[in-house]
Order: C-alpha cells, then structure tokens, then sequence
C-alpha cells in the first residue's frame, strides 16, 4: 500500500475514498433490502464478497426474493456481469501476474476500472486500480452486513418504505447509461419498452421469467440504433 | 426463501461466471477485440434488464399491483437520480415519500 500513496496525487486518493464511501452506503441499502425481502443474512454477506457487483446482486436477490428459480437468477446476473469482459479487454495489464493476477481479476469493477482508465501513465493506473478495487472489496462487504443487521432490526419494513428504497437503488445506478450522450437515446428506448414488456408478463408468469422477457427490447429497439 | 441448497448454487454460479469473465479479459486481451458495437449492446442488455426489475418490484407485488405509495416514493427518487441528486438523497427520498403516503393513509 505504501507505493500506492507515492505514486497517486492526493486529489486521486481522495476520490478514490469517496467512491468507495459511496460504495459502502449502497451496501447498506443492499443487506437491508436483501433481509427486508425475507433472505437470510448470510445471502447479501456471501454474495457481497465472492460476487462483488452490485447490480447483479441487487438483481439475484429482486428475483429469489420475489420467489424466482435462483439458477435462473444467476443467469441473469451473469448477463448483468458481462461487461466485466470488455472491462478487462479495454484495460492495460494492471491486474500483474501470478497470484496477484487471482486477486486483481477479483476486484475488478465500475470503479477501479474507472479510475484506471482516468489516470495518464501506466503506474498511476495500476495504482489507482488496486487501490479503487481493494477499497471496494472492503467497503462493499462491510456496508452489507451493516445494512442487513440494521434492516433485520426493523419489524415493520413497510411502515418505512423500505421497500422503495430497492427500485430507486436500481434506478439510481442505471441512470448514468439513460443520461449517455451517445447511446442514452436508444438504451431509454429499450430500457422503456423493456420495463413495459415485463409489467405486461407480471401478472400472468413466474417470478423472474418477466424481467428476462424485457431482453426483446434489445433486440427491437437498441440493435437497430447503437449501429450508428 | 426457496431451498437454501438452491440459493447456494444460484450463488457459485453467478461468483464463477462473474470471475471467469473478470479473469478472461486480461488472458484474451491480445488475442482478440470485441467490436465497441457488442460492448455497446452489451451494456444495453445490462441496463434494460435492471430498468424491467426497476419497474416490476415498484408496481406489483407478486401478481397483482403494489399500491399507490411504493411508486410514488420509487417515482419521486427516480426524478431526484436524473437531476443529479447524490446517491443517499436519491434512496431517502423514495423512502420518506413511501413513508410519509402510508402514514396518510394511503395503500
């Protein structure tokens, strides 16, 4: 950790702690909706460390909670997750070799990425990778556990609109990809059709099945305009 | 909850595969390059797939409608995230304002 503080400006280091700051808070609302939605402690507190991406966290639990196959769940967080490839395709080496590599796969995700690809020469971003990433990897669990005793404390979830709070995460962390300036237009679209395919399926399928129907969307809206 | 041997391998399989695409972006990284249009779409697959979740666990409950307090409290956090309201404030918002319609009365 030390070459780290040498090598990255104070002003890096400071938003770094920030985001992970954000990080935590998140997780905070992630334990205590997973327990809000009946799942046991142990859910969010294993997910949060061995998953370690929150939206398709937020996504397993929405559908097992909501009494979806959990198989079926992971499928759809793995599509979620895809984008971890392009991520690791798109950066430089910084994960290193050997055991360091095991590790600096790991802790791959929006924001180390982010804060690697923003830094100018190859040290800085290693640095700002590994210290993003392992700032995530300790704020992420952390917050989780925190969230899900403080949401098991509470007996009447409702009475606090507890369960408000799971959609506006959601919204929350998609907004930046609607506001994009060159492909917001399409994914709106998509992601507007999308969200009325599945509320047309609700009523009539299995808990789960809705949300993967809402992928049509892609197909119709979004191929046709990311072309340009 | 469902079987909990269930949502243990629900679990494993979403960890392995989210590695395995962690892991394999550096290891193929020369070898090949993804078109930025399969990235692009990727990224939209991701996005309306979180929208659909967004909309169906603030409208309905099981297979009937929520209520009117949930949607408006997901509503008034929604309007708040597209004007850059920090994250904290965005999630409070659509609490409280679930909140407070209940304790009004409100279903």
């Amino acid at each position: 950790m030390g070459s780290i503080y040498r090598t990255l400006p104070g002003g890096v280091l400071r938003d770094i702690a920030l985001s992970c700051l954000a990080v935590a808070f998140i997780g905070l609302s992630y334990g205590a909706v997973a327990v809000a939605s009946g799942l046991p402690l142990w859910v969010p507190a294993a997910q949060s460390v061995l998953v370690l991406a929150g939206a398709s966290e937020f996504l397993f639990i929405g559908i097992v909670a909501a009494g979806g196959n959990p198989i079926a769940a992971a499928l759809a967080g793995l599509l979620v997750n895809a984008r971890h490839l392009p991520y690791g395709l798109a950066l430089p080496d910084v994960t290193g070799r050997g055991w360091r590599r095991l590790l600096g796969s790991h802790v791959m995700n929006d924001e180390s990425v982010v804060f690697a690809l923003a830094q100018d020469d190859h040290d800085r971003k290693k640095a700002a990778y590994w210290a993003c990433g392992l700032g995530v990897l300790a704020c992420w669990p952390a917050g989780a556990v925190l969230g899900a005793l403080a949401g098991g404390a509470i007996r009447d979830t409702g009475a606090f609109g507890l369960d408000a709070m799971f959609p506006a995460v959601i919204l929350a962390l998609i907004m930046p990809a609607l506001r994009d300036q060159a492909n917001g237009r399409a994914t709106r679209r998509a992601a507007v059709l999308g969200a009325a395919i599945a509320l047309a399926a609700a009523p009539f399928l299995p808990a789960g099945l809705p949300v993967l129907l809402a992928l049509g969307a892609v197909g119709a809206v979004a191929i046709p305009q990311v072309r340009r | 909850m469902k079987d909990p041997a269930l949502v243990v391998a629900g679990i494993a399989t979403l960890s392995a595969g989210t590695y395995a695409f962690r892991l394999a972006g550096p290891l193929l990284r020369r070898r090949i390059a993804l078109p930025p249009r399969v990235t692009k779409l990727l990224e939209a697959a991701a996005v309306v797939l979180l929208a659909a979740l967004a909309a169906t666990s603030a409208l309905t409950e099981g297979h009937g409608f929520a209520g009117y307090a949930r949607p408006a409290g997901v509503l008034a956090g929604g309007v708040l995230a597209w004007r850059n309201a920090p994250f904290l404030v965005v999630v409070i918002a659509a609490a409280a304002t679930t909140a407070a319609l209940r304790l009004l009365g409100v279903p």
